[in-house]
């Protein structure tokens, strides 16, 4: 019987080349009135192999729909109008629905907030991970059954052999997280897409999901592309990070550059009103909401609610201004190469 | 000085959890004491199923307790007859966790804040619509927008509406039930805040339910901590999160994702196999815990 460390792929050697490289991506939905707007709009970003790239958004910000734009998963009223996902050779907004389930489940996996979305109620989780092992003829009968412990094994459910007859609901949310990661892992995919994996969990189960993430991560040699709204998640996975803000990305830095010199306006203010040490003090809010689709501004979609407006800054969308080689802001007064704050 | 909340000895024991089985009785809340006093913000933390929204309720006697005795204000809310628990709802209300389904989707929303007034007989009709306008303005809407329904409102929005609602008949206690945890990140510290302003306003007492350990530390003066429906710990802020003295405590604490990259502490493990209940014992002047 092979042990879960030797199914892990072999470690690639270190390439320039991203394992996903997605330019320009842009997804509109239809509005009531025959109008379409952009939630996801000339969205560029990459992950390398073996990397962590946490993509961090509020409620509307866009992050949801850009991962399913990648794995072409958008449906009407939705449309994807642009964009190339060059993923392992390919450009998949190019692929035909056929080829494209090649790539969904196979060579990418998703975990969501409530795997109870991905887990189908009526199958044992064994089943599950079997049919997925069957599908994409990676192993049958006996030999996808002892594959299908394994993996359970490997996400560390206990006593795996018995819990693979179990059913979705017979597991409480925690183990139901790591069934969930054990069938996205299942057919050992080379980019795991994770939105809000932790995000309906209790912290110490949260805390035990993250710390199996980051083992899975090593063990498989993933690349992770993290969704999430918790800045605290991304401070302890992502090595790279991207904020989303009105559909776009506001910022993009190394994890350590993003919160050391926070460059956005906006990301200022995200960290700005988390709750810290100082007690019994009111809070740093930013004021306004983030508006509905449909309602963004032309221009920064942050200017109605930023303290440092002015008149440009609703007139035309700010580029993306290089404060360091690792680390882009979309903020009119961020200056080239100062390494820090506008 | 009488705090102005005494919970003693609560228990709620759920006769039958199952659906399709009878199971024996569930003890919810287990033999929980803690007072409030004027003014405070007491802090009730807990994973999901310690107990704390069900205490919460059990004090408002949303849900009758099993056993026990509350006190609100020296007066024994438990021994209460039906129409003098009516009378005395007005001073202690609650604002619920998700601002989408607590808000009568049908009512528009200067009706759904000016509806406690009416149910409690409260001045003329006119009477009602200015006050219903000053609430508004207290919670930061404008009066205009009373002729509006919730769907028409963002989350903290809705959120400020059920606070007015909450607010209308001028209670003295309020039991604020995850009162920002369905909100976005930017959208709860506004609400955080007014939270604060009001309770500074209005000398307002706070029961706050919450799981965002963060959150509750920033704003609670002391803080009772939750576990399979016992309270295992009590103290200050800083007992609860410097010196935390009960090892569900410190594993709940250690759990925390830390905001600076790099920086993670050491996961404590709980043996949650080997918890047996204890009770609480005073280790410093004011610091409880069940070890």
């Amino acid at each position: 019987m092979r042990s879960a460390q030797s199914l892990a792929s072999t470690v690639t050697a270190p390439s320039s080349e991203p394992l996903l490289d997605v330019s320009g991506l842009t997804t509109v939905f239809a509005l009531a009135g025959g109008r379409e707007a952009a939630a996801v709009n000339n969205v560029s970003f990459t992950v390398g192999r073996g990397e962590t790239l946490g993509l961090v958004g509020e409620s509307g910000s866009g992050k949801s729909v850009t991962a399913l734009s990648l794995i072409r998963l958008i449906q009407p009223p939705g449309r994807m109008t642009g964009g190339r996902i060059l993923f392992e050779g390919q450009d998949l907004a190019r692929l035909d629905e056929r080829a494209m389930r090649r790539v969904r489940g196979r060579r990418i996996g998703f975990v969501f907030q409530e795997p109870m979305i991905a887990l189908n109620p009526v199958y044992t989780i064994g089943f599950q991970i079997r049919e997925t092992l069957e599908v994409h003829g990676l192993a049958t009968g006996a030999a996808a059954r002892r594959r299908a412990i394994e993996l359970l094994e490997a996400v560390r459910v206990p006593d795996p052999a018995r819990r693979a007859d179990d059913y979705p609901h017979q597991l409480s949310g925690g183990l139901r997280q790591r069934a969930m990661i054990a069938l996205a892992l299942t057919a050992e995919p080379s980019l795991v897409i994770a939105d809000e994996p932790t995000t309906a969990l209790d912290v110490t189960v949260q805390a035990e999901i993250l710390d199996l993430l980051r083992d899975m991560r090593r063990q498989f040699s993933l690349s992770l592309l993290l969704i999430t709204h918790d800045l605290g998640v991304v401070a302890e996975m992502a090595d790279r990070v991207a904020v989303m803000y009105g559909g776009r990305i506001v910022e993009q830095a190394a994890t350590t550059s993003l919160f050391a010199n926070p460059g956005h306006p906006y990301t200022q203010g995200l960290l700005a009103c988390l709750p810290e040490r100082a007690a019994g003090g009111r809070l740093t809010a930013i004021p306004g909401t983030v508006p509905p689709l449909g309602q963004w501004p032309a221009g920064c979609a942050f200017a109605p609610r930023c303290a440092h407006r002015e008149p440009r800054c609703e007139a035309a969308v700010p580029g993306l201004t290089a404060v360091s080689a690792t680390h882009d802001v979309r903020c009119v007064l961020a200056v080239a190469g100062a390494g820090g704050t506008p | 000085m009488t705090p102005l909340v005494n919970v003693q000895r609560l228990v709620k024991q759920f006769a039958h959890g199952g659906l399709w089985r009878a199971r024996a009785g569930v003890r919810a809340v287990d033999d929980v004491s803690f007072a409030i006093t004027r003014g405070e913000t007491f802090g009730l933390v807990g994973e999901s199923g310690s107990g704390k929204t069900t205490t919460g309720r059990c004090i408002l006697r949303l849900i009758e307790p099993t056993s026990g005795r509350v006190e609100f204000d020296g007066r024994d809310v438990l021994a209460l007859g039906a129409s003098e628990l009516r009378a005395a709802r007005r001073h202690f209300q609650i604002v619920f966790q998700d601002p989408y389904s607590s808000l009568n989707p049908r009512m528009r929303v200067g009706d759904i804040v000016e509806e406690p007034l009416v149910i409690h007989r409260q001045g003329t009709r006119a009477d009602r619509t200015a006050r219903v306008a000053e609430l508004f303005e207290l919670v930061g809407l404008s009066r205009d927008q009373r002729r509006q329904y919730p769907h028409e409102f963002s989350g903290g929005q809705r959120q400020r509406i059920g606070l007015a609602r909450a607010l209308a008949l001028n209670p003295s206690f309020v039991v604020l039930d995850e009162p920002v945890s369905a909100l976005d990140v930017s959208v709860q510290a506004q609400v955080v805040n007014l939270l604060l302003d009001l309770q500074q306003k209005l000398g307002l007492t706070y029961l706050f339910i919450a799981h965002d350990l963060r959150l509750v530390r920033q704003i609670c003066g002391r803080i009772g901590v939750m576990y399979r429906g016992r309270l295992v710990e009590v103290g200050t802020a800083a007992d609860v999160f410097e010196r935390a003295a009960h090892p569900y405590t410190r594993a709940l604490l250690s759990a925390i994702p830390r905001l600076s990259p790099g920086a993670r502490l050491e996961r404590i493990p709980f043996d949650a196999a080997g918890f047996t209940p204890q009770p609480l014992k005073e280790h410093a002047p004011g610091h409880f815990a069940a070890v």
